[in-house]
Protein backbone atom coordinates (compact mmCIF):
# COMPACT_ATOMS: atom_id res chain seq x y z
CA UNK A 1 0.00 0.00 0.00
CA UNK A 2 1.54 3.22 -1.21
CA UNK A 3 0.43 5.78 1.36
CA UNK A 4 2.02 8.67 -0.51
CA UNK A 5 0.06 7.77 -3.64
CA UNK A 6 -3.23 7.56 -1.72
CA UNK A 7 -2.47 10.89 -0.06
CA UNK A 8 -1.83 12.46 -3.43
CA UNK A 9 -5.14 11.17 -4.81
CA UNK A 10 -6.92 12.69 -1.81
CA UNK A 11 -4.87 15.89 -2.14
CA UNK A 12 -3.61 15.77 1.42
CA UNK A 13 -0.07 16.34 2.61
CA UNK A 14 1.32 13.96 5.23
CA UNK A 15 4.35 14.22 7.47
CA UNK A 16 6.77 11.28 7.61
CA UNK A 17 5.41 10.36 11.02
CA UNK A 18 1.84 10.36 9.69
CA UNK A 19 2.81 8.28 6.68
CA UNK A 20 4.19 5.59 8.93
CA UNK A 21 1.20 5.65 11.27
CA UNK A 22 -1.34 5.52 8.43
CA UNK A 23 0.54 2.77 6.67
CA UNK A 24 0.06 0.62 9.75
CA UNK A 25 -3.59 1.56 10.17
CA UNK A 26 -4.41 1.04 6.50
CA UNK A 27 -2.70 -2.33 6.68
CA UNK A 28 -4.91 -3.38 9.57
CA UNK A 29 -8.08 -2.21 7.81
CA UNK A 30 -7.17 -4.08 4.64
CA UNK A 31 -6.33 -7.22 6.59
CA UNK A 32 -9.72 -7.03 8.26
CA UNK A 33 -11.54 -6.69 4.94
CA UNK A 34 -9.40 -9.53 3.57
CA UNK A 35 -11.17 -11.84 6.02
CA UNK A 36 -14.14 -11.72 3.63
CA UNK A 37 -11.95 -13.70 1.26
CA UNK A 38 -12.57 -16.77 3.41
CA UNK A 39 -16.22 -16.87 2.35
CA UNK A 40 -17.23 -19.17 -0.44
CA UNK A 41 -19.06 -16.93 -2.92
CA UNK A 42 -19.01 -19.42 -5.76
CA UNK A 43 -22.20 -18.92 -7.78
CA UNK A 44 -23.20 -15.74 -5.97
CA UNK A 45 -23.75 -12.86 -8.34
CA UNK A 46 -21.87 -9.64 -7.50
CA UNK A 47 -24.13 -6.78 -6.55
CA UNK A 48 -23.54 -3.12 -5.88
CA UNK A 49 -26.72 -2.78 -3.84
CA UNK A 50 -28.09 -5.11 -1.22
CA UNK A 51 -31.64 -3.69 -1.31
CA UNK A 52 -33.86 -5.22 -3.99
CA UNK A 53 -35.13 -1.85 -5.20
CA UNK A 54 -34.52 -0.41 -8.66
CA UNK A 55 -35.81 2.18 -11.16
CA UNK A 56 -36.33 5.07 -8.79
CA UNK A 57 -36.88 7.86 -11.30
CA UNK A 58 -37.85 11.52 -11.30
CA UNK A 59 -40.35 13.04 -13.72
CA UNK A 60 -38.52 15.32 -16.14
CA UNK A 61 -40.01 18.51 -14.75
CA UNK A 62 -37.95 21.63 -14.12
CA UNK A 63 -38.45 23.65 -10.96
CA UNK A 64 -36.71 26.80 -9.73
CA UNK A 65 -33.37 26.33 -8.05
CA UNK A 66 -31.76 28.27 -5.23
CA UNK A 67 -31.54 32.04 -5.19
CA UNK A 68 -28.19 33.07 -6.62
CA UNK A 69 -27.29 35.46 -3.81
CA UNK A 70 -27.84 32.66 -1.33
CA UNK A 71 -25.68 30.31 -3.37
CA UNK A 72 -22.80 32.71 -3.87
CA UNK A 73 -23.10 33.90 -0.28
CA UNK A 74 -21.19 30.81 0.85
CA UNK A 75 -18.40 31.18 -1.69
CA UNK A 76 -15.01 32.36 -0.41
CA UNK A 77 -14.69 34.58 -3.48
CA UNK A 78 -16.87 35.48 -6.48
CA UNK A 79 -16.58 37.51 -9.65
CA UNK A 80 -19.23 38.28 -12.28
CA UNK A 81 -21.74 36.02 -10.46
CA UNK A 82 -19.35 33.09 -10.59
CA UNK A 83 -17.42 31.10 -8.02
CA UNK A 84 -13.87 32.38 -8.17
CA UNK A 85 -11.13 29.73 -8.09
CA UNK A 86 -7.38 29.80 -8.69
CA UNK A 87 -6.59 30.02 -12.37
CA UNK A 88 -7.25 26.70 -14.10
CA UNK A 89 -4.32 25.63 -16.23
CA UNK A 90 -5.41 23.03 -18.74
CA UNK B 1 0.92 3.74 -42.97
CA UNK B 2 -2.70 3.28 -41.91
CA UNK B 3 -4.45 5.41 -39.32
CA UNK B 4 -7.07 4.25 -36.82
CA UNK B 5 -9.41 6.78 -35.32
CA UNK B 6 -11.94 6.31 -32.54
CA UNK B 7 -14.18 8.97 -31.06
CA UNK B 8 -15.79 9.56 -27.69
CA UNK B 9 -18.77 11.76 -28.45
CA UNK B 10 -20.49 13.64 -25.64
CA UNK B 11 -24.06 14.62 -26.37
CA UNK B 12 -26.25 16.88 -24.27
CA UNK B 13 -29.72 15.41 -24.07
CA UNK B 14 -32.91 17.32 -24.74
CA UNK B 15 -34.52 17.15 -21.32
CA UNK B 16 -36.32 19.82 -19.33
CA UNK B 17 -34.42 19.18 -16.13
CA UNK B 18 -30.96 18.04 -15.04
CA UNK B 19 -29.75 14.46 -14.67
CA UNK B 20 -30.18 14.07 -10.92
CA UNK B 21 -32.15 17.14 -9.79
CA UNK B 22 -35.02 19.32 -10.98
CA UNK B 23 -32.94 22.34 -12.01
CA UNK B 24 -33.70 23.57 -15.50
CA UNK B 25 -31.57 22.18 -18.35
CA UNK B 26 -31.28 25.19 -20.61
CA UNK B 27 -28.49 27.07 -22.34
CA UNK B 28 -27.96 30.80 -22.15
CA UNK B 29 -29.08 31.82 -18.67
CA UNK B 30 -27.10 34.16 -16.42
CA UNK B 31 -24.43 32.32 -14.39
CA UNK B 32 -25.45 30.18 -11.41
CA UNK B 33 -29.22 30.56 -11.59
CA UNK B 34 -30.07 26.93 -12.38
CA UNK B 35 -28.46 25.41 -9.33
CA UNK B 36 -29.52 23.56 -6.18
CA UNK B 37 -27.92 21.55 -3.34
CA UNK B 38 -27.71 18.43 -5.55
CA UNK B 39 -25.88 19.93 -8.55
CA UNK B 40 -23.73 22.10 -6.30
CA UNK B 41 -22.61 18.96 -4.50
CA UNK B 42 -23.74 19.96 -1.02
CA UNK B 43 -23.06 17.23 1.51
CA UNK B 44 -26.17 15.18 2.25
CA UNK B 45 -28.07 16.20 -0.90
CA UNK B 46 -29.39 13.10 -2.66
CA UNK B 47 -29.60 12.59 -6.42
CA UNK B 48 -32.60 11.00 -8.18
CA UNK B 49 -32.35 9.72 -11.76
CA UNK B 50 -34.20 11.65 -14.49
CA UNK B 51 -36.27 8.93 -16.22
CA UNK B 52 -36.39 10.88 -19.47
CA UNK B 53 -32.59 10.80 -19.75
CA UNK B 54 -32.68 7.00 -19.49
CA UNK B 55 -35.36 6.88 -22.19
CA UNK B 56 -33.41 9.14 -24.58
CA UNK B 57 -30.20 7.15 -24.12
CA UNK B 58 -31.95 3.84 -24.71
CA UNK B 59 -33.68 5.29 -27.79
CA UNK B 60 -30.27 6.34 -29.11
CA UNK B 61 -29.05 2.81 -28.51
CA UNK B 62 -32.02 1.45 -30.46
CA UNK B 63 -31.35 3.88 -33.33
CA UNK B 64 -27.71 2.77 -33.47
CA UNK B 65 -28.51 -0.93 -33.34
CA UNK B 66 -27.09 -1.44 -29.85
CA UNK B 67 -27.86 -4.15 -27.35
CA UNK B 68 -29.86 -2.57 -24.54
CA UNK B 69 -28.61 -3.89 -21.23
CA UNK B 70 -31.38 -5.06 -18.96
CA UNK B 71 -29.38 -4.15 -15.92
CA UNK B 72 -27.39 -0.97 -15.61
CA UNK B 73 -25.94 1.10 -12.78
CA UNK B 74 -24.20 4.37 -12.00
CA UNK B 75 -20.69 4.75 -10.60
CA UNK B 76 -18.56 7.49 -9.14
CA UNK B 77 -15.52 8.62 -11.11
CA UNK B 78 -13.21 10.32 -8.64
CA UNK B 79 -10.99 13.23 -9.57
CA UNK B 80 -10.27 16.75 -8.44
CA UNK B 81 -11.12 19.55 -10.81
CA UNK B 82 -12.92 22.83 -10.16
CA UNK B 83 -15.63 22.13 -12.74
CA UNK B 84 -17.32 19.55 -10.54
CA UNK B 85 -18.12 20.33 -6.96
CA UNK B 86 -18.35 16.83 -5.49
CA UNK B 87 -14.84 15.79 -6.55
CA UNK B 88 -16.47 12.92 -8.36
CA UNK B 89 -18.57 12.71 -11.47
CA UNK B 90 -21.52 10.34 -11.56
CA UNK B 91 -21.04 8.20 -14.63
CA UNK B 92 -21.39 4.57 -15.69
CA UNK B 93 -18.37 2.31 -15.56
CA UNK B 94 -18.89 -1.40 -16.18
CA UNK B 95 -22.64 -1.57 -16.77
CA UNK B 96 -23.55 1.05 -19.38
CA UNK B 97 -27.11 1.33 -20.71
CA UNK B 98 -26.14 0.24 -24.25
CA UNK B 99 -23.41 -1.96 -25.75
CA UNK B 100 -22.39 -2.64 -29.35
CA UNK B 101 -24.06 -1.03 -32.33
CA UNK B 102 -23.00 0.84 -35.45
CA UNK B 103 -23.41 3.87 -37.69
CA UNK B 104 -23.18 3.51 -41.46
CA UNK B 105 -21.39 6.29 -43.29
CA UNK B 106 -21.32 6.90 -47.03
CA UNK B 107 -18.21 8.37 -48.66
CA UNK B 108 -17.75 8.57 -52.44
CA UNK B 109 -20.69 6.23 -52.86
CA UNK B 110 -19.13 3.55 -50.62
CA UNK B 111 -20.83 2.54 -47.40
CA UNK B 112 -18.66 1.84 -44.38
CA UNK B 113 -19.86 0.58 -41.01
CA UNK B 114 -18.40 2.27 -37.92
CA UNK B 115 -18.77 0.21 -34.77
CA UNK B 116 -20.14 1.62 -31.53
CA UNK B 117 -18.55 0.18 -28.41
CA UNK B 118 -20.95 1.49 -25.81
CA UNK B 119 -23.27 4.32 -24.80
CA UNK B 120 -23.44 5.46 -21.23
CA UNK B 121 -25.03 8.27 -19.29
CA UNK B 122 -23.32 10.72 -16.96
CA UNK B 123 -23.62 14.25 -15.63
CA UNK B 124 -22.02 17.18 -17.42
CA UNK B 125 -19.54 19.36 -15.57
CA UNK B 126 -19.77 23.09 -14.87
CA UNK B 127 -18.40 25.72 -17.21
CA UNK B 128 -15.10 27.50 -16.52
CA UNK B 129 -14.54 31.06 -17.54
CA UNK B 130 -10.98 32.31 -17.57
CA UNK B 131 -10.38 35.79 -16.23
CA UNK B 132 -6.61 35.79 -16.72
CA UNK B 133 -5.55 35.98 -13.08
CA UNK B 134 -8.24 33.54 -11.90
CA UNK B 135 -11.07 31.37 -13.19
CA UNK B 136 -14.82 31.60 -12.65
CA UNK B 137 -17.20 28.65 -12.34
CA UNK B 138 -20.80 28.69 -13.59
CA UNK B 139 -22.74 25.64 -12.41
CA UNK B 140 -25.75 26.05 -14.72
CA UNK B 141 -24.43 23.25 -16.97
CA UNK B 142 -23.19 21.20 -14.01
CA UNK B 143 -25.28 18.08 -13.56
CA UNK B 144 -27.12 18.26 -16.90
CA UNK B 145 -27.55 14.88 -18.63
CA UNK B 146 -24.64 13.95 -20.87
CA UNK B 147 -24.63 10.85 -23.04
CA UNK B 148 -21.28 9.46 -24.10
CA UNK B 149 -21.05 7.43 -27.30
CA UNK B 150 -17.77 5.53 -27.67
CA UNK B 151 -16.81 4.20 -31.10
CA UNK B 152 -14.48 1.43 -32.16
CA UNK B 153 -11.23 2.65 -33.81
CA UNK B 154 -12.88 1.98 -37.17
CA UNK B 155 -12.30 5.27 -38.93
CA UNK B 156 -9.15 5.60 -40.97
CA UNK B 157 -8.98 9.30 -41.78
CA UNK B 158 -10.36 12.77 -41.09
CA UNK B 159 -13.05 12.51 -43.79
CA UNK B 160 -14.48 9.35 -42.22
CA UNK B 161 -14.56 10.95 -38.79
CA UNK B 162 -16.36 13.96 -40.22
CA UNK B 163 -18.85 11.75 -42.06
CA UNK B 164 -19.45 9.74 -38.88
CA UNK B 165 -20.16 12.84 -36.80
CA UNK B 166 -22.50 14.23 -39.47
CA UNK B 167 -24.39 10.93 -39.72
CA UNK B 168 -24.62 10.65 -35.94
CA UNK B 169 -25.87 14.21 -35.61
CA UNK B 170 -28.58 13.56 -38.17
CA UNK B 171 -29.75 10.45 -36.31
CA UNK B 172 -29.76 12.21 -32.93
CA UNK B 173 -31.71 15.15 -34.29
CA UNK B 174 -34.18 12.85 -36.00
CA UNK B 175 -34.63 10.86 -32.84
CA UNK B 176 -35.37 14.04 -30.88
CA UNK B 177 -32.54 13.00 -28.54
CA UNK B 178 -30.55 16.22 -28.77
CA UNK B 179 -30.74 19.53 -30.59
CA UNK B 180 -27.09 18.96 -31.57
CA UNK B 181 -26.48 22.68 -31.60
CA UNK B 182 -22.70 22.93 -31.92
CA UNK B 183 -22.54 26.62 -30.93
CA UNK B 184 -24.17 25.70 -27.62
CA UNK B 185 -21.79 22.82 -27.06
CA UNK B 186 -24.48 20.15 -27.48
CA UNK B 187 -21.93 17.82 -29.08
CA UNK B 188 -18.31 17.69 -28.00
CA UNK B 189 -15.82 14.96 -28.61
CA UNK B 190 -12.48 13.46 -27.75
CA UNK B 191 -10.38 11.92 -30.51
CA UNK B 192 -8.17 8.84 -30.22
CA UNK B 193 -5.76 8.40 -33.10
CA UNK B 194 -2.91 6.04 -33.91
CA UNK B 195 -1.00 4.92 -36.99
CA UNK B 196 0.64 1.63 -37.91
CA UNK B 197 2.48 0.21 -40.90
CA UNK B 198 0.26 -1.24 -43.64
CA UNK B 199 -0.12 -4.95 -43.12
CA UNK B 200 0.29 -4.76 -39.37
CA UNK B 201 -2.58 -6.08 -37.24
CA UNK B 202 -1.69 -4.38 -33.97
CA UNK B 203 -2.78 -0.81 -33.38
CA UNK B 204 -0.02 1.74 -32.87
CA UNK B 205 0.38 3.86 -29.75
CA UNK B 206 -2.54 6.31 -29.59
CA UNK B 207 -2.78 9.92 -28.62
CA UNK B 208 -5.90 11.63 -27.35
CA UNK B 209 -7.11 15.06 -28.37
CA UNK B 210 -9.69 16.31 -25.92
CA UNK B 211 -12.59 18.73 -26.00
CA UNK B 212 -13.20 19.27 -29.68
CA UNK B 213 -16.40 21.24 -30.19
CA UNK B 214 -16.73 21.61 -33.95
CA UNK B 215 -16.81 18.93 -36.65
CA UNK B 216 -14.54 21.08 -38.78
CA UNK B 217 -12.09 21.26 -35.88
CA UNK B 218 -12.12 17.46 -35.59
CA UNK B 219 -11.40 17.19 -39.30
CA UNK B 220 -8.49 19.65 -39.20
CA UNK B 221 -7.04 18.24 -35.97
CA UNK B 222 -7.10 14.70 -37.36
CA UNK B 223 -5.52 15.70 -40.64
CA UNK B 224 -2.71 17.29 -38.68
CA UNK B 225 -2.31 14.62 -36.00
CA UNK B 226 -2.22 11.64 -38.40
CA UNK B 227 0.43 13.37 -40.52
CA UNK B 228 2.41 14.31 -37.42
CA UNK B 229 2.50 10.71 -36.18
CA UNK B 230 3.55 9.38 -39.59
CA UNK B 231 6.25 12.04 -39.86
CA UNK B 232 7.58 11.31 -36.38
CA UNK B 233 7.70 7.56 -37.00
CA UNK B 234 9.46 8.06 -40.31
CA UNK B 235 12.04 10.17 -38.53
CA UNK B 236 12.53 7.35 -36.05
CA UNK B 237 10.80 9.10 -33.16
CA UNK B 238 8.58 7.17 -30.81
CA UNK B 239 4.90 8.06 -30.36
CA UNK B 240 4.09 8.55 -26.68
CA UNK B 241 0.65 7.80 -25.29
CA UNK B 242 -0.44 11.25 -24.20
CA UNK B 243 -3.15 13.86 -24.29
CA UNK B 244 -2.66 16.60 -26.84
CA UNK B 245 -4.43 19.88 -27.27
CA UNK B 246 -5.64 21.18 -30.63
CA UNK B 247 -4.93 24.85 -31.26
CA UNK B 248 -7.44 26.10 -33.80
CA UNK B 249 -5.51 29.31 -34.46
CA UNK B 250 -2.17 27.76 -35.32
CA UNK B 251 -3.62 24.52 -36.66
CA UNK B 252 -1.36 22.17 -34.70
CA UNK B 253 -1.71 19.73 -31.79
CA UNK B 254 0.68 20.06 -28.87
CA UNK B 255 1.45 17.80 -25.93
CA UNK B 256 -0.30 18.87 -22.73
CA UNK B 257 2.70 17.62 -20.76
CA UNK B 258 0.60 16.39 -17.86
CA UNK B 259 3.40 15.06 -15.70
CA UNK B 260 0.92 13.91 -13.07
CA UNK B 261 0.23 10.37 -12.07
CA UNK B 262 -1.68 8.50 -14.73
CA UNK B 263 -5.39 9.03 -14.10
CA UNK B 264 -6.69 6.81 -11.37
CA UNK B 265 -10.40 7.41 -11.13
CA UNK B 266 -11.11 4.68 -8.53
CA UNK B 267 -14.58 4.02 -9.92
CA UNK B 268 -16.99 2.50 -7.46
CA UNK B 269 -20.78 2.01 -7.48
CA UNK B 270 -22.68 5.21 -6.63
CA UNK B 271 -24.30 4.28 -3.31
CA UNK B 272 -26.90 7.07 -3.58
CA UNK B 273 -28.48 5.71 -6.76
CA UNK B 274 -30.34 2.47 -7.30
CA UNK B 275 -29.77 0.28 -10.35
CA UNK B 276 -31.78 0.61 -13.54
CA UNK B 277 -33.60 -2.49 -14.74
CA UNK B 278 -35.27 -2.46 -18.12
CA UNK B 279 -37.83 -5.03 -19.20
CA UNK B 280 -38.28 -6.21 -22.77
CA UNK B 281 -41.76 -4.66 -22.71
CA UNK B 282 -40.35 -1.24 -21.80
CA UNK B 283 -37.63 -1.40 -24.44
CA UNK B 284 -40.18 -2.56 -27.02
CA UNK B 285 -42.49 0.35 -26.16
CA UNK B 286 -39.67 2.86 -26.69
CA UNK B 287 -38.74 1.15 -29.91
CA UNK B 288 -42.25 1.57 -31.26
CA UNK B 289 -42.14 5.28 -30.47
CA UNK B 290 -39.03 5.84 -32.59
CA UNK B 291 -39.41 8.22 -35.53
CA UNK B 292 -38.72 7.25 -39.13
CA UNK B 293 -35.01 7.54 -40.00
CA UNK B 294 -33.68 9.72 -42.85
CA UNK B 295 -33.06 6.94 -45.40
CA UNK B 296 -36.53 5.43 -44.84
CA UNK B 297 -38.12 8.84 -45.02
CA UNK B 298 -36.34 9.62 -48.29
CA UNK B 299 -37.67 6.43 -49.88
CA UNK B 300 -41.18 7.05 -48.60
CA UNK B 301 -41.23 10.65 -49.83
CA UNK B 302 -40.24 9.44 -53.31
CA UNK B 303 -43.26 7.11 -53.23
CA UNK B 304 -45.72 9.51 -51.60
CA UNK B 305 -44.99 12.70 -53.51
CA UNK B 306 -43.46 11.48 -56.76
CA UNK B 307 -40.31 13.58 -56.31
CA UNK B 308 -36.84 12.49 -57.53
CA UNK B 309 -34.69 10.48 -55.12
CA UNK B 310 -32.03 13.19 -55.06
CA UNK B 311 -34.56 15.84 -54.01
CA UNK B 312 -36.05 13.54 -51.39
CA UNK B 313 -32.56 12.89 -50.00
CA UNK B 314 -31.81 16.59 -49.65
CA UNK B 315 -35.15 17.27 -47.95
CA UNK B 316 -34.91 14.26 -45.64
CA UNK B 317 -31.44 15.24 -44.43
CA UNK B 318 -32.94 17.70 -41.96
CA UNK B 319 -35.98 16.58 -40.00
CA UNK B 320 -37.45 20.08 -39.66
CA UNK B 321 -37.04 20.75 -43.38
CA UNK B 322 -38.64 17.42 -44.25
CA UNK B 323 -41.52 18.17 -41.87
CA UNK B 324 -42.08 21.56 -43.53
CA UNK B 325 -41.94 20.04 -46.98
CA UNK B 326 -44.39 17.26 -46.16
CA UNK B 327 -46.87 19.64 -44.52
CA UNK B 328 -46.70 21.89 -47.58
CA UNK B 329 -47.00 19.04 -50.07
CA UNK B 330 -49.99 17.55 -48.23
CA UNK B 331 -51.76 20.91 -48.03
CA UNK B 332 -51.37 21.81 -51.71
CA UNK B 333 -51.28 18.37 -53.31
CA UNK B 334 -48.35 19.37 -55.54
CA UNK B 335 -45.28 17.60 -54.18
CA UNK B 336 -42.99 18.60 -57.02
CA UNK B 337 -43.76 22.32 -56.62
CA UNK B 338 -43.43 22.09 -52.82
CA UNK B 339 -40.08 20.36 -53.22
CA UNK B 340 -38.86 22.99 -55.70
CA UNK B 341 -39.79 25.88 -53.43
CA UNK B 342 -38.25 24.35 -50.33
CA UNK B 343 -35.08 23.19 -52.08
CA UNK B 344 -34.36 26.43 -53.94
CA UNK B 345 -35.95 29.64 -52.62
CA UNK B 346 -36.35 28.40 -49.05
CA UNK B 347 -32.80 27.04 -48.76
CA UNK B 348 -31.37 30.21 -50.29
CA UNK B 349 -33.31 32.52 -47.94
CA UNK B 350 -32.39 30.39 -44.91
CA UNK B 351 -28.70 30.51 -45.73
CA UNK B 352 -28.79 34.26 -46.53
CA UNK B 353 -30.48 34.99 -43.23
CA UNK B 354 -28.40 32.37 -41.39
CA UNK B 355 -31.50 30.98 -39.76
CA UNK B 356 -33.27 27.63 -39.67
CA UNK B 357 -36.67 26.57 -40.92
CA UNK B 358 -38.12 26.22 -37.44
CA UNK B 359 -37.47 29.91 -36.74
CA UNK B 360 -39.21 31.50 -39.74
CA UNK B 361 -42.68 33.03 -39.74
CA UNK B 362 -43.94 31.35 -42.90
CA UNK B 363 -46.17 28.36 -42.24
CA UNK B 364 -46.35 25.34 -44.58
CA UNK B 365 -50.04 26.15 -45.21
CA UNK B 366 -49.04 29.60 -46.46
CA UNK B 367 -46.52 28.19 -48.92
CA UNK B 368 -49.15 25.68 -49.99
CA UNK B 369 -51.62 28.52 -50.65
CA UNK B 370 -48.96 30.30 -52.72
CA UNK B 371 -48.38 27.17 -54.78
CA UNK B 372 -52.15 26.98 -55.28
CA UNK B 373 -52.20 30.53 -56.69
CA UNK B 374 -49.47 29.61 -59.18
CA UNK B 375 -51.19 26.37 -60.13
CA UNK B 376 -54.46 28.25 -60.76
CA UNK B 377 -52.46 30.78 -62.83
CA UNK B 378 -53.61 33.64 -60.62
CA UNK B 379 -49.99 34.82 -60.43
CA UNK B 380 -46.89 34.07 -62.50
CA UNK B 381 -43.55 32.87 -61.15
CA UNK B 382 -41.83 36.27 -60.78
CA UNK B 383 -44.82 37.50 -58.75
CA UNK B 384 -44.82 34.26 -56.72
CA UNK B 385 -41.16 34.82 -55.84
CA UNK B 386 -42.02 38.29 -54.60
CA UNK B 387 -44.83 36.89 -52.44
CA UNK B 388 -42.48 34.17 -51.18
CA UNK B 389 -39.92 36.67 -49.89
CA UNK B 390 -42.69 38.58 -48.08
CA UNK B 391 -43.96 35.33 -46.53
CA UNK B 392 -40.43 34.39 -45.54
CA UNK B 393 -39.91 37.66 -43.69
CA UNK B 394 -43.31 38.11 -42.05
CA UNK B 395 -45.71 35.32 -42.98
CA UNK B 396 -49.26 36.19 -43.97
CA UNK B 397 -52.00 35.19 -46.36
CA UNK B 398 -50.64 34.89 -49.93
CA UNK B 399 -53.98 35.84 -51.49
CA UNK B 400 -54.15 39.08 -49.49
CA UNK B 401 -50.54 39.91 -50.34
CA UNK B 402 -51.24 39.33 -54.05
CA UNK B 403 -54.25 41.68 -53.89
CA UNK B 404 -52.47 44.36 -51.84
CA UNK B 405 -49.47 44.38 -54.12
CA UNK B 406 -51.57 44.19 -57.28
CA UNK B 407 -49.73 41.08 -58.46
CA UNK B 408 -52.68 39.27 -60.01
CA UNK B 409 -51.59 37.92 -63.33
CA UNK B 410 -53.29 39.35 -66.42
CA UNK B 411 -54.22 36.52 -68.76
CA UNK B 412 -56.98 38.36 -70.62
CA UNK B 413 -55.95 38.56 -74.28
CA UNK B 414 -57.85 41.80 -74.79
CA UNK B 415 -55.86 43.57 -72.08
CA UNK B 416 -52.53 42.17 -73.27
CA UNK B 417 -53.10 42.71 -76.98
CA UNK B 418 -52.76 46.50 -76.70
CA UNK B 419 -49.36 46.12 -75.05
CA UNK B 420 -48.24 43.60 -77.65
CA UNK B 421 -49.22 46.00 -80.45
CA UNK B 422 -47.40 48.85 -78.72
CA UNK B 423 -44.19 46.80 -78.48
CA UNK B 424 -44.43 45.72 -82.11
CA UNK B 425 -44.75 49.39 -83.08
CA UNK B 426 -41.78 50.51 -80.97
CA UNK B 427 -39.35 47.71 -81.82
CA UNK B 428 -39.47 47.27 -85.59
CA UNK B 429 -35.88 46.01 -85.68
CA UNK B 430 -36.54 43.12 -83.26
CA UNK B 431 -39.73 42.28 -85.14
CA UNK B 432 -37.68 41.99 -88.35
CA UNK B 433 -35.05 39.88 -86.57
CA UNK B 434 -37.70 37.50 -85.29
CA UNK B 435 -39.29 37.19 -88.68
CA UNK B 436 -35.79 36.41 -90.04
CA UNK B 437 -35.69 33.46 -87.65
CA UNK B 438 -33.93 34.85 -84.52
CA UNK B 439 -35.67 33.27 -81.50
CA UNK B 440 -33.82 35.58 -79.12
CA UNK B 441 -35.70 38.51 -80.58
CA UNK B 442 -38.99 36.97 -79.43
CA UNK B 443 -37.68 36.70 -75.87
CA UNK B 444 -36.76 40.37 -76.03
CA UNK B 445 -40.22 41.36 -77.24
CA UNK B 446 -41.94 39.28 -74.53
CA UNK B 447 -39.66 40.94 -72.00
CA UNK B 448 -40.81 44.38 -73.18
CA UNK B 449 -44.46 43.45 -72.61
CA UNK B 450 -43.61 42.08 -69.17
CA UNK B 451 -41.93 45.40 -68.40
CA UNK B 452 -44.90 47.50 -69.54
CA UNK B 453 -47.30 45.26 -67.58
CA UNK B 454 -45.08 45.56 -64.50
CA UNK B 455 -44.59 41.81 -64.57
CA UNK B 456 -48.28 41.01 -64.40
CA UNK B 457 -48.89 39.76 -67.93
CA UNK B 458 -49.14 36.00 -68.34
CA UNK B 459 -45.96 35.28 -70.33
CA UNK B 460 -47.58 32.30 -72.02
CA UNK B 461 -50.44 34.43 -73.37
CA UNK B 462 -47.96 37.15 -74.47
CA UNK B 463 -45.90 34.58 -76.37
CA UNK B 464 -48.95 33.16 -78.11
CA UNK B 465 -50.12 36.63 -79.18
CA UNK B 466 -46.72 37.51 -80.67
CA UNK B 467 -46.52 34.23 -82.51
CA UNK B 468 -49.99 34.73 -83.93
CA UNK B 469 -49.38 38.33 -84.94
CA UNK B 470 -45.87 37.85 -86.37
CA UNK B 471 -46.11 34.26 -87.50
Amino acid sequence: MDVEYIAHLARIRLTDEEKERFAGQLGQILAYVEELGELDVEGVEPTAHAVPVHNVFREDVARPGLDRDTVLGNAPATRSDQFLVPRIIE
Amino acid sequence: MIASVGLEVHVQLRTNSKMFCGCENRFGHDPNVQVCPVCLGYPGALPVINGKAIELTVKTGLLLGCTINHRSKFDRKNYFYPDQAKNYQVSQYDQPLCSGGHVDIVLDGETKRIGITRIHLEEDVAKNIHFGDASGIDFNRGGTPLMEIVTEPDMSNADEAFAFLSALKQILQYGGVSDCNLEQGNIRCDINASVRPSGSDTLGVKTEIKNMNTFKGVHRALKYEIQRQIRDIEKGREIIQETRRWDDETGVTASMRTKEYAHDYRYFPEPDLLPVELTDAQIEAWKEGLPEMPADRRDRMVRDYGIPEYDAGVLAADRAVADFFEATARACGNGKAASNWVMTDMMRCLSERETDIASIRMAPEQLAALIGLVDKKVINMPAAREVFSILFEQGGDPETIVKDKGLVQVSDEGAIEGMVDQVIGEHAKSVEDYKAGKQAALQFLIGQVMRISKGKANPQVVRELFMRKLG
